[in-house]
């Protein structure tokens, strides 16, 4: 402690070269060192804050006093408390004229504040009048808070300043002129893009280190178009040259090395402009060679510039001599003790196989031992290498390590990362359909939480669809396996939530279709599952479903099936569930069993989960319905989109994004404003105030033919115009978009569309050619013992070159048929009112099963409500419940289904009439509200910027909108 | 592109942050303690890269290097060199042990002695307290050359930090009351998540003239410099 006491002095003595602190920030210090707790820490803070508060409050603190406390501010905040009562104190620094208070200012503002904060207009001011400061020190503090604080709004305001400053005297100045002109452009590339050749003249500057700063924005200008910056290469290489030859002053060296990071730099620029340009590239071999002959790999900077060469070569049009260089180096990489090059090794690596794969080769072991390291990044960045690397002939080995890694690892993000790397190995190289199943089913046993749910479909796709239809042997061997594997696999506890998804849909699909297994049986488990996992809705609904289908089938076979106690237990629960979904099934489930065989045949076919279904979008069947319900006196459909005073919100907010982009600070006086009344009347008298709203439809256009119009108009909203124009969240659900992401399963998944497209007929060859491979392999293992022959075994399968082409081009017929099959196709037909209850239910739920194109993340609860769906089916066209029924009856020979639809239907129909006059006033006031806040804030701006002004100027107590922050302000 | 610059104790407590793409104050905590987990589940000797793609966002790499008691952590995106962003912590350690005079754990990384390393190892200190080694580090520190900073030693010294006392003073070229220098010297080097400076002697150049003018400006007042000039003529 006492020693502790001399040093505090010590301190408090040395370190003040004009930055002298006093004793109270030395005490706090320490008493938050010496916290033994986080609580205890808070609480120190806590207090210090209310200090600070009472402290900086009080206008007789002297003015040096002042940056302490506002350090201590800073202090505060660091440390995660909320010190946002001392931002305007900060603010209020900047203004000050000594020196070191302002720098202070300036910091606290650029670490409290961001561009869009609304304090940063006060600091705007007082940026723009430091810019023109004769102190060079305040100009940097000013460009160093303009890079932070500067947003797109306020970049008209400093940059004519800015600008002037890329030819200060001092290069120090020129230096942050050109980075904070930098920060301009990534902010808003269109308000600076006149002031580019800025960039090109600043890389003459006599200063090396302005010129190294112009590297920067040149770098991210290059990115953007290559081609506009050809004419540089030549300049680059010089310079770049120059530098390599040591031409700079040595105050730029590093380590013994000329400025390195202004040659890395430079490679990067060089390997982006000479990306597949032969002529740009020509230029850079020289220099590349003598950087590489020059190279140093003693040191890390070194190695640094080293790799960055490496990176340019893999990049730019390849050169034998070049490449042998890098790979050259690569090795020397790779082979060091250090864990740093390795990385970087694995990484060029990874950039050289692109150009020649076969330099792998030589590294094989290597690469193993990484693969092996306790370091996880590098184990990370092999694993990188690994999937850039990936081919028919080693996918299975690589798979396998992966997730051998990845069962392994507890980070949810990588885990993620890496699972769905394997699915997409799996699936673009797979040897044969039996590996990519029992793959997937790994990968879904370990990461099935974490897995895209588009994933799992593919599987059921795949087994659903097997090889193709040439060889229906192979696929029900496949099927069967599956199943085989799934029943082994289902007891086990703590399955994820997808893969029970999976497996309960297989095993009602296809668990019992090769008969070695009873219906009873399959039954009996899927009960289990389903008690098992008694929160999962989602794992629930697919289990009755299955069941249902195996009830099924049994039923269509003409057999007689007992309903086993725990299976009635199970649907007695369901139906008497709160999630609405799982009733429906239960009672379907329920249904179905009153019904004959020919008509479950119907209702639920037998392996037609690839069967294409057709869709009657215009909803024909309901015509005669409609129309005499219009004959009755009912009110025509009239489409959202056409409705009067609705106002699009696709375009409303397309207007609204025009208005903010175009809403930038305005520093000429503003017009006076104009009476606003217009947007207080009411709706209906409600003008279209811009050229983008949907225009009012003529009345005369319904009037004319009610029949054909309103048909038009209601098939029209269905197949084309909903979704498109209209984001109201209930007619979409209403009326049921073609791609569904729900993931709700229903007994219907069984009619599924899919084409089998494409030709697999190569898919047998392959599991043969992959099997014998398999043996061979398995073989090889068990001769070896030795952990290096082990190792060289593991490299001959990652990099035995026998690329079968064969493979390749299997796996690509693979993929196309995928692709081909993965297409949905929607036929719209006028179906005869037959299979009403199979289109219903199929257009509510299935499609995601194929939908590949949908991203159905937050699809995992059951989004359920499928009376909701099929109100929108019905709604529109039932006015009242009776006729439903009527039309349901007779339509379907399930009353009891219909009979609940029927129920939901009114509340349908009024949530249909209502939901639009809702939109309209969501739509009008939020309008209102958004106008009203632009026609606020802009002179509120302008306000504060004049008050500002004119308070300094005269040195009055301004009173206006916000009299406490000026009062703050001004003391 | 540098996204953040952090300094974190070895005690998860932070000790300097910026972040050049703004993140809201309330967010900072959970940044610090997020990547300090990340760094303390990694054994010594293993490479100072980290993937931070779950902190930070899709493609975010982290180059650290723990001296002593104290991380630096610089993360950034990819359009910048890994190695070079470490020799970019060196020196911006170098920079902060140039700067400050004082006894601190900057010196003791840098200017400790070779022979005493050697005994370090030898385990000849054995049985002093920490306290007593501190101390001869602190003798040797002022009279030794700079030398690299070897794993082994560094062990010893960060468990013989144990002691709270030693761990403030050890701390204290870092202690929040150097904040703001730490800042200006983090600003002559990184602008705009940018590289502007990377040779120690010119930061130190920049900033000792920083204090120069600054003190220049505190005493002589208002009164221009040339006017002064001529009153002392």
């Amino acid at each position: 402690m006492e020693q502790l006491r001399t040093i505090g002095r010590e301190l408090a003595m040395g370190s003040q070269g004009g930055w002298g602190q006093s004793k109270e920030f030395l005490d706090l210090v320490k008493s938050i060192g010496e916290a033994r707790s986080k609580a205890e820490e808070d609480r120190i803070i806590a207090r210090e804050l209310e200090h600070l508060k009472r402290r900086l409050a009080d206008p007789d603190v002297p003015r040096r006093k002042m940056k302490e406390l506002l350090l201590r501010l800073v202090y505060a905040e660091m440390l995660g408390h909320d010190a946002s009562f001392g931002h305007i104190h900060a603010v209020k620094m900047t203004h000050d004229e000594s020196l070191p208070l302002k720098r202070t200012g300036y910091l606290a503002v650029a670490l409290f504040l961001d561009e869009r904060h609304d304090l940063v207009i006060l600091v705007v001011n007082t940026i723009q009048k430091d810019l023109r400061s004769d102190n060079y020190l305040v100009v940097c503090a000013a460009l160093t808070a303009a890079c932070r604080l500067i947003g797109e709004e306020a970049i008209p305001a400093v940059l004519p300043q800015v600008v002037e400053l890329l030819a200060h005297p001092k290069e120090a100045v020129r230096k942050k002129a050109v980075m904070a002109l930098h920060r301009f452009y990534q902010r808003s590339p269109s308000s600076v893009s006149h002031l580019i050749s800025n960039f090109r003249k600043r890389l003459c500057d006599n200063d090396p280190g302005v010129m190294g700063a112009t590297l920067c924005p040149l770098y991210d200008l290059v990115l953007e178009e290559p081609n506009s910056y050809k004419d540089l290469v030549v300049s680059f290489v010089n310079i770049l040259k120059q530098v390599a030859e040591r031409r700079l002053p040595t105050s730029y060296d590093y380590h013994q090395m000329p400025a390195p990071f202004i040659q890395i730099k430079l490679l990067k620029i060089l390997a982006v402009l000479g990306s597949g340009d032969k002529q740009a590239s020509g230029h850079m071999y020289t220099v590349l060679g003598d950087i590489f002959r020059k190279g140093d790999t003693a040191s890390n900077i070194g190695n640094a510039i080293l790799y960055e060469c490496i990176c340019c070569i893999s990049s730019i049009f390849p050169n034998p001599k070049m490449l042998e260089a890098a790979a050259e180096t690569t090795s020397k990489f790779l082979k060091s003790d250090s864990h740093n090059l390795k990385y970087m090794g694995i990484d060029a690596l990874g950039r050289l196989i692109k150009i020649n794969p076969d330099i792998a080769e030589e590294h094989q072991l290597a690469v193993i031992d990484c693969l092996e390291d306790p370091d996880d990044t590098l184990k990370r960045k092999t694993f990188e290498l690994l999937y850039k690397m990936t081919k028919s002939t080693n996918v299975e080995v690589i798979v396998d390590r992966m997730i051998e890694y990845m069962i392994n690892i507890t980070d949810h993000h990588y885990k993620t990362e890496i699972a769905s790397r394997c699915v997409e190995l799996a699936e673009q190289f797979a040897p044969s359909n039996q590996w990519f199943i029992q793959t997937m089913n790994k990968v879904f046993e370990h990461a099935g939480d974490l897995v895209n749910i588009r994933v799992a479909h593919n599987l059921m796709r795949l087994i659903a669809e097997g090889f193709g239809e040439e060889d229906e042997g192979a696929d029900s061997q496949l099927r069967s396996s599956a199943v085989d594997s799934y029943l082994r696999i289902v007891g086990e506890p703590k399955l994820p939530s997808l893969f029970l998804q999976i497996i309960c849909w297989v095993l009602g699909e296809y668990g019992t279709a090769d008969g070695k297994y009873s219906a009873s049986y399959i039954i009996g488990k899927l009960c289990d599952v389903a008690e098992a996992h008694l929160t999962d809705d989602t794992v629930k609904a697919y289990a009755i479903s299955a069941i249902l289908k195996i009830f099924a089938f049994e039923i269509a076979l003409g057999r007689k099936i007992d309903m086993l106690p725990e299976c009635q237990t199970l649907v007695d629960e369901l139906s008497a569930s709160h999630s609405t979904d799982l009733q429906q099934r239960a009672y379907e489930l329920q249904a179905l069993l009153g019904l004959d065989k020919h008509a479950v045949g119907s209702v639920m076919p037998a392996d037609a989960s690839c069967e294409d279904i057709e869709i009657d979008r215009n909803l024909s069947f309901l015509n005669n319905y409609v129309q005499q319900a219009l004959e009755n006196g009912a009110a025509p459909y009239i489409p959202e989109s056409e409705r009067s005073g609705v106002i699009s919100v696709g375009s409303y907010r397309s207007q609204e994004q025009q208005e903010t982009s175009a809403h930038t600070l305005r520093f000429e006086a503003y017009e006076m404003p104009k009476p606003s009344l217009a947007l207080a009347t009411s709706q209906t008298s409600m003008p279209t105030p811009t050229v983008d709203l949907v225009p009012v439809p003529q009345p005369g256009y319904y009037k004319e033919d009610h029949q054909t119009s309103r048909s038009q108009a209601s098939g029209d909203a269905l197949s084309g115009e909903f979704g498109v124009k209209l984001r109201l969240d209930g007619v979409q659900k209403k009326w049921g978009r073609p791609t569904y992401s729900s993931s709700t399963p229903s007994s219907s998944a069984s009619s599924q569309q899919a084409t089998n497209g494409g030709s697999h007929s190569d898919g047998g060859g392959s599991t043969t050619s992959s099997q014998t491979r398999e043996s061979s392999y398995g073989s090889k293992r068990q001769q070896g013992t030795e952990v290096s022959a082990e190792k060289q075994r593991l490299a001959a399968s990652l990099f035995g070159s026998a690329a079968a082409k064969a493979d390749r081009k299997a796996q690509t017929s693979r993929k196309t048929a995928k692709e081909s099959s993965s297409v949905e196709k929607v036929t719209v037909t006028n179906v005869a009112p037959q299979p009403v209850k199979e289109q219903v239910i199929p257009a509510a739920a299935p499609p995601d099963l194929l939908d590949l194109g949908d991203e159905p993340v937050s699809s995992r609860t059951p989004s359920a409500d499928p009376f909701s769906q099929l109100e929108g089916l019905l709604g529109p066209a039932s006015a009242t419940p009776v006729t439903s029924e009527t039309s349901a009856t007779s339509i379907s020979k399930a009353p009891d289904l219909m009979a609940i639809f029927s129920d939901d239907v009114p509340t349908g129909a009024t949530s249909g009439s209502t939901d639009p006059i809702l939109g309209d006033v969501n739509s009008m006031s939020s309008h209102k509200g958004a106008t009203s806040v632009s026609a606020k804030k802009g002179p509120s701006l302008q306000d504060a910027l004049q008050k500002d002004a004119t308070a300094r100027q005269v040195g009055v107590t301004p009173t206006g909108n916000n009299p406490n922050l000026f009062k703050d302000l001004l003391g | 592109m540098i996204q953040a610059v952090m300094v974190i104790s070895t005690q998860a407590k932070p000790r300097l942050l910026k972040f050049y793409n703004f993140q809201p104050p309330e967010k900072h905590q959970d940044l610090v303690r997020s990547v300090f987990q990340l760094l303390s589940a990694r054994p010594d000797s293993v490479s100072n890269f980290v993937e931070v793609d779950s902190i930070f966002g899709p493609g975010t790499k982290m180059v650290y290097k723990h001296l002593a008691t104290l991380y630096f952590v610089f993360v950034f995106d990819s359009s910048e060199n890994e190695l070079a962003m470490l020799d970019l912590v060196q020196v911006f350690v170098e920079t902060l042990d140039r700067c400050f005079k004082n006894v601190c754990e900057l010196d003791i990384v840098f200017n400790f002695n070779k022979s005493h390393a050697m005994r370090l190892d030898d385990n000849s200190l054995e049985g002093e307290g920490p306290r007593t080694l501190v101390n001869h580090i602190k003798q040797d520190c002022r009279s030794s050359s700079r030398v690299t900073w070897s794993p082994t030693f560094r062990s010893c010294v960060s468990s013989c930090y144990d002691d709270s006392d030693v761990l403030l003073t050890s701390h204290s070229c870092l202690a929040p009351i150097n904040l703001m220098q730490m800042h200006t010297i983090l600003d002559e080097m990184i602008l705009g998540g940018q590289v502007i400076e990377t040779s120690s002697e010119e930061i130190m150049k920049s900033v000792e003239e920083i204090a120069r003018l600054e003190k220049q400006s505190s005493t002589t007042s208002l009164i221009p410099k040339s006017i002064s000039e001529r009153f002392s003529r």
